[in-house]
């Protein structure tokens, strides 16, 4: 231990003063570490998102305080076709890109934890989509669904041959609702497919060894060993991808700003649209806090996703 | 496996193993593996290259596919970035977007590595709690918060200010940076700051001469992480960001570049390429830590 005692020595030779003395008191010490993280999250999280749903149960516009209106807000909402809208295409949108990602996520993954050169450069390439800023790889995308000059166009009509006229991606809505959502899938297949693949090299080659000797195909390899060994890790990513997708912003509002004609708003763009461009904090609060009961259900998902891990390790009395 | 450094080894044997065996021929193993893997590869990458592309197309060549193969460049020029750098606040978003991820990340892996280390090290009743909390936080999305976090930053009178993106930018890395240290913290054996003790050193100087030097991986990737998530971060910096000067990139793009009804889709490009390129640069340098936290961190 040769590191160790050197810089011990030079302790040993300063007499320490109070207030490192006062350091090594340790529930002090706990505190003090512990207050820039608890009090950044504490004022900057946990008390918005009181404040937030306080706002939902009020009238507040922007630069005027609100009063308490009780359920008014909620009804509102609920007679409110747009907000319909945005929740049955949060759901849509939701369900559709999760089940794209994690399909070609699990795919590439199982692809990638094959062996052959360059390994380390292509899983370096592959999670460039995640890394570079979601609002600028949208933008790319706008020009890609472009209703003049998208290049899909170009190659669907003058190299194949299969359309005669340009696709209009994003002018109405279900070509605009399925634009968006493919971006969403692109986006989103790199983090899956890395995380699966963190998982995939946890599993015992043994486990396939034992498997091969009983003369298990390829198929029921994965049917049986490769995928319930994943769910564990399955259902964490699946759990905050849902979060982040149900909540997902940026993508909508670079590309369509919630239209043509509202037909692509996420709860979270609407939220957006009444609560800072529309001045209704109040409103918008609410419908923000409307994605809660949605994301409460995903964190359960997840829980029992766990709950299944305990049950596969023997651990079910604990 | 906290062990970071075995995984590659851990994935050849995994992976060579079941290969071997149902290895048919050479035919399949292409039909099977690099086709797919081709085909992924050219759909991820493919905007990228039709972003670059783009960026150093002269207008003509840009709406012309008749005349002109849309996927080459006949005439390169670099009129667009030029226009972006030079008539547009372009810099002045780029050096305000660099000053607010500097500054969140700094302030985020101060707060999370002191916190990671109560944690982890300082074990104490209660401290698995603290570690749930401040993960649960992450689950909490920025769409939820926006609102009323716009009246607490008018109220503290930090409306329109970098400082108010620095300020809460840390609350989706601070818990995201210390779910990664404290598997770093774990990662280091504790006898090495037992035998520090015992020497009589305090704990503070066991903080900074052993267990931070030893965690600078780590540190290293939960900086990339939270400087590569505030340098992409949309929404607070669209609700809070008022006048141009302040605007981060991807939102003075979206908001001062975005114009009439004749988009400028070379500027566009070359803004959103330039945009990007220092988030790619910065990774590409440390991707290997990227990579194995990413892994590391899943694996816990």
């Amino acid at each position: 231990m040769s590191v160790t005692t050197l810089p011990s020595r030079v302790v040993a030779a300063r007499q320490p003063g109070w207030i490192v003395r006062l350091f090594d008191y340790k529930p002090f010490l706990i505190v003090m570490c512990l207050a820039p993280a608890i009090g950044l999250l504490a004022v900057f999280l946990t008390y918005p998102l009181g404040l937030g749903v306080w706002l939902a149960f009020t009238d507040t516009t922007i630069g005027q305080r609100g009063v308490f209106v009780g359920f008014e807000n909620f009804q509102y909402l609920l007679k409110d076709p747009l907000w319909w809208n945005a929740v049955f295409y949060s759901v849509f949108y939701t369900a559709v890109a999760t089940f794209g990602k994690f399909a070609l996520g699990f795919w590439l993954a199982l692809l990638l934890n094959n062996h052959f050169p360059l390994k380390s450069l292509l899983r370096a390439i592959v999670l460039l989509p995640w890394i570079v800023p979601t609002v600028l790889s949208a933008l790319a995308f706008w020009w890609i669904y472009d209703p003049q000059f998208s290049i899909i166009s170009y190659l669907l009509v003058d190299v194949l041959h299969v359309r005669s006229t340009n696709v209009d991606f994003l002018g109405t809505p279900w070509p605009a609702r399925f634009s968006l959502i493919v971006a969403n899938i692109w986006r989103g297949i790199p983090f899956v497919a890395i995380s699966l693949l963190a998982g995939l090299q946890t599993i015992s080659p043994s486990l396939y060894e034992a498997a091969m000797l009983d003369g298990a195909t390829a198929w029921q390899r994965f049917r049986y060993i490769t995928f319930p060994m994943m769910m564990p890790i399955l259902a964490i990513v699946m759990t905050f991808s849902i979060i982040f997708t149900f909540t997902d912003f940026q993508l909508v509002y670079a590309i369509t700003r919630g239209g043509p004609v509202n037909s692509t708003h996420l709860l979270a763009t609407l939220a957006f649209q009444r609560g800072i461009a529309g001045g209704e904090l109040g409103e918008g609060a609410a419908i923000a806090v409307s994605m809660i009961p949605f994301l409460v259900f995903a964190t359960l998902f997840s829980y029992f996703g766990l709950a299944r891990r305990k049950w596969q390790q023997g651990e079910a009395n604990d | 496996m906290t062990d970071v450094a075995a995984s590659p080894g851990n994935s050849n044997v995994a992976s060579a193993t079941p290969d071997t065996m149902s290895w048919d021929s050479r035919a399949r193993r292409v039909m099977m593996i690099y086709l797919p893997l081709s085909c992924f590869v050219l759909i991820l990458l493919f905007p990228f290259y039709w972003m670059a592309i783009t960026s150093f197309k002269p207008n003509a060549e840009l709406l012309n596919y008749k005349e002109h193969n849309p996927f080459w460049i006949t005439s390169p020029t670099i009129a667009h970035i030029k226009h972006l750098l030079f008539n547009t606040a372009y810099p002045t978003w780029l050096k305000t977007t660099m000053f607010v991820a500097i500054g969140s990340t700094t302030l985020s892996l101060f707060a999370s590595t002191l916190a990671a280390y109560a944690i982890e090290r300082l074990r104490f009743k209660g401290s698995p709690y603290v570690g749930l909390g401040i993960y649960l936080a992450y689950l909490v999305p920025p769409s939820i918060l926006f609102i009323p976090l716009a009246t607490v930053i008018v109220q503290f009178g930090l409306f329109d200010s970098p400082m108010a993106l620095i300020l809460v930018y840390p609350t989706f890395l601070v818990p995201f940076c210390t779910w990664l240290l404290i598997g770093y913290f774990k990662s280091i054996p504790y006898e090495l700051e037992e035998c520090a003790l015992v020497d009589g050193a305090t704990r503070l100087q066991i903080l900074r001469r052993i267990t931070l030097p030893l965690a600078v991986p780590g540190l290293i990737s939960a900086g990339i992480f939270s400087f590569t998530l505030s340098w992409n971060e949309f929404i607070y910096a669209l609700a809070f960001i008022q006048s141009g000067a302040n605007k981060t990139v991807p939102v003075a793009i979206l908001t001062e570049l975005v114009t009439g009804d004749v988009y400028q889709w070379g500027a566009l490009m070359a803004g959103s390429l330039l945009g990007s390129l220092p988030v790619a640069l910065f990774y590409s340098l440390f991707v290997d830590y990227y990579v194995s936290s990413l892994t590391g961190a899943v694996k816990e």
